[in-house]
């Protein structure tokens, strides 16, 4: 009797295994598939398609400031990927993480600027403010879903464009440099940045920041009763009302948090990287969080490399838009591929089915025997 | 001028047209994808693709109807890849139309450089308009003949297709079949509807409409293509269908409301003092506003049906 439970409990751990194995490799696949597509477009359309090749692969890796802007690129895209996946464990498709940190970055600015404190204390109220001023954001959208049953998705990519032409508000009417005849803010006061980490590189404290909210999330996430909670909904809501979860309670904080994150993200980039705020539409790294989610699988332990894959990718195109005749755009196929081939459940299925009825063969042939 | 002026100005509603055109095509296409069960939230992509394809293809070969025809193809393969990913795939339609509008906002300026060298407009190609069209008797109508006639004309194709989409879906079998399967799915195919069939029907008419839309964007609502110059229509139609219902007739005028705050929004901007960020967030805000209540009435009137249901019920019982 004993005998067969503990066969049964292995059987189980052995498909845990398999289906763990399955989507390393759905992942794998799908970025290799991509990076063939690429090339192919390469050889299609450069007149020196060696050259491209190297530059976009090899290219972050050719000099210490190169690779630090791999590290740069890098600190956003956790922010946004983080907040997405967040949100998206929830089953809510909620992208105004796009304006939260767009918003998070002029909230920096205009503090920064009219902040009567000293710098420490300015930097504080500005990481505080965008933290508050994110989740805020993300209530909005969310709450319309939850009292006036009004898609989250919809209301959350038309508040995107509102936002967007606030900000705009905001840099043209209130924080503008007029003796500038670029379109920026007047620049932030002495002190108020993040602070170089590595010398010769922009990289910025925001990266310790950007880590320590990744590794909290990780807690929280997979080794909390919240957490617990906010899997069970994004697995089955159905199950996870009949069990006594607080559906609505849980998907709204999940938005509230992701969305707060990314704009603690805004805030982080505008005081690492820039002295003036410059953005006159959304950067688009709510978008971005997108795919870093999706390739994290929505786990916070995957979104840093995650995050550095497409950094890589990024930094590579930028040195290649510089010095060959391919435009950085480029990217943007790698992107789509690698979102529609793991979002494809289909994909790969077969193997993995194939997979498992060996390990439960065997174990059948073993209880036989 | 205020206000009042403006809405008494046939100028005004001659634009009020124009700017439904785009999306009441989108709104049109959203709704025969969403009719059949699928969110198709690729048009904003597929718009953005078309509108790029009809000026390629009108500058290539020096013929309108073939920038048409080029606008039309490349948005339905966007759309049938689309039903592609969902039905065989099993991908979200969510995430495969995220995939597919970010491909478009960087896969558009890539295709716009390699052409022109340029990456913000098609100015350099020398694409055309389609004609506009005058309209014999009502264009001799005082006011209403200044609003109505002399548009381009995908406009009145815009307003046609309403009655065509209404046509279809409620008056001949493949409208049934498509309604069928949106409504349940099983039950469609016990009875021998092939939903895979179907649904990649409704997602081609889907894919022509989108298709419209994005060639009128950059050869009638303005003469070049510019990088992302959909400008969040396709979710704004998204959005005007949903609050039009399975109506098309519903679809046009959410469309329709769209065109009215957008054209608000374009006149405010020379006669008001309001900050012009402000006046750019109207057509937004309006749909967010309007989606809501839209979105509230119909699932309160669904609550009520259904206690309506109980009760009837509990009074059977006894």
């Amino acid at each position: 009797m004993k005998q067969t439970t503990v066969e049964k409990t292995n059987v189980r751990d052995r498909i845990r295994k398999i289906e763990g194995r399955f989507e390393v490799l759905r992942t794998i696949l799908a970025i290799a598939i991509s990076l063939i597509i690429i090339l192919a477009l390469v050889f299609f359309v450069s007149d020196e398609p060696l050259n491209v090749v190297y530059n976009l692969f090899v290219g972050p890796l050719t000099s210490v400031r190169r690779f630090g802007s791999v590290i740069e690129i890098m600190i956003p895209l956790m922010f946004t990927g983080l907040a997405i996946a967040i949100t998206f464990s929830a089953n809510r498709f909620n992208l105004i993480s796009e304006s939260s940190f767009h918003f998070g970055a002029i909230t920096a600015a205009y503090i920064g600027i009219f902040s009567p404190f000293s710098a420490p204390l300015t930097i504080l109220l500005i990481l505080l403010s965008s933290i508050l001023i994110g989740g805020l954001l993300g209530y909005v959208p969310a709450l319309l879903e939850e009292k006036f049953n009004a898609s989250v998705l919809v209301n959350s990519l038309m508040l995107n464009y509102v936002i967007s032409h606030f900000a705009n508000y905001i840099l043209n009417n209130v924080i503008r440099d007029r003796s500038s005849s670029a379109i920026q803010s007047l620049p932030l006061p002495e002190g108020v940045n993040l602070g170089e980490l590595v010398s010769r590189t922009r990289i910025h404290w925001g990266l310790i920041i950007a880590l320590v909210i990744v590794f909290l999330a990780y807690i929280v996430i997979d080794k909390t009763r919240w957490g617990y909670s906010l899997k069970a909904v994004g697995r089955n809501e159905k199950f996870a009302r009949y069990a006594g979860i607080n559906v609505g309670m849980v998907t709204i904080l999940a938005q509230v948090v992701g969305s707060s994150i990314a704009g603690l993200g805004g805030a982080v980039e505008m005081l690492g990287i820039y002295d003036h705020y410059l953005w006159t539409s959304s950067p688009g790294y709510g978008f971005d969080g997108v795919i870093i989610a999706a390739l994290a699988r929505n786990k916070p332990k995957y979104i840093p490399l995650a995050a550095f894959f497409l950094a890589y990718i990024r930094a590579g195109a930028d040195v290649m838009n510089r010095s060959t005749d391919v435009p950085a755009e480029i990217v943007s196929v790698i992107q789509a591929i690698i979102i529609v081939l793991i979002a494809s459940q289909a994909f790969l299925s077969k193997w993995k089915q194939k997979q498992i009825i060996k390990v439960s063969q065997e174990a059948d042939m073993k209880g036989a025997a | 001028m205020d206000v009042l002026n403006l809405l008494t100005d046939s100028n005004f509603w001659f634009g009020v047209l124009r700017s439904t055109t785009p999306v009441l095509f989108a709104a049109l296409a959203s709704l025969m994808s969403s009719i059949s069960g699928i969110t198709n939230m690729a048009l904003e992509g597929a718009m953005l693709f078309a509108a790029l394809f009809a000026v390629i293809g009108s500058a290539l070969t020096g013929n309108i109807w073939i920038g048409l025809l080029f606008a039309v193809i490349v948005s339905v393969v966007v759309t049938l890849a689309l039903g592609f990913f969902k039905m065989r795939l099993k991908a979200d339609e969510i995430m495969v139309a995220i995939a597919i509008n970010l491909l478009a906002t960087g896969g558009t300026v890539f295709i716009l450089y390699l052409i022109t060298g340029n990456k913000s407009t098609s100015s350099s190609l020398p694409s055309g308009v389609f004609p506009a069209l005058n309209i014999p008797l009502i264009e001799n109508i005082p006011f209403i003949g200044n609003v109505v006639s002399g548009h381009n004309i995908l406009v009145y194709v815009a307003f046609l297709s309403v009655i065509v989409v209404y046509y279809l879906l409620y008056r001949t079998a493949l409208g049934l079949r498509i309604r069928s399967i949106g409504g349940n799915e099983e039950a469609a195919e016990s009875v021998g509807v092939s939903v895979e069939k179907t649904r990649y029907t409704a997602l081609l008419i889907s894919g022509i409409l989108t298709g419209l839309s994005g060639a009128y964007l950059s050869m009638g609502y303005l003469s070049i293509f510019t990088a992302g110059m959909t400008a969040g229509r396709g979710y704004i139609a998204l959005a005007a269908s949903f609050v039009g219902g399975t109506n098309p007739f519903g679809t046009m005028l959410a469309s329709g409301l769209f065109g009215l705050f957008d054209q608000l929004g374009n006149q405010l901007q020379s006669i008001s003092n309001t900050p012009q960020e402000f006046i750019f967030m109207i057509p937004y805000l309006a749909t967010v506003i309007m989606y809501t209540v839209f979105a509230y009435r119909r699932s309160t009137r669904q609550q009520r049906a259904n206690k309506k249901l109980m009760k009837q019920r509990e009074a059977e019982a006894q």
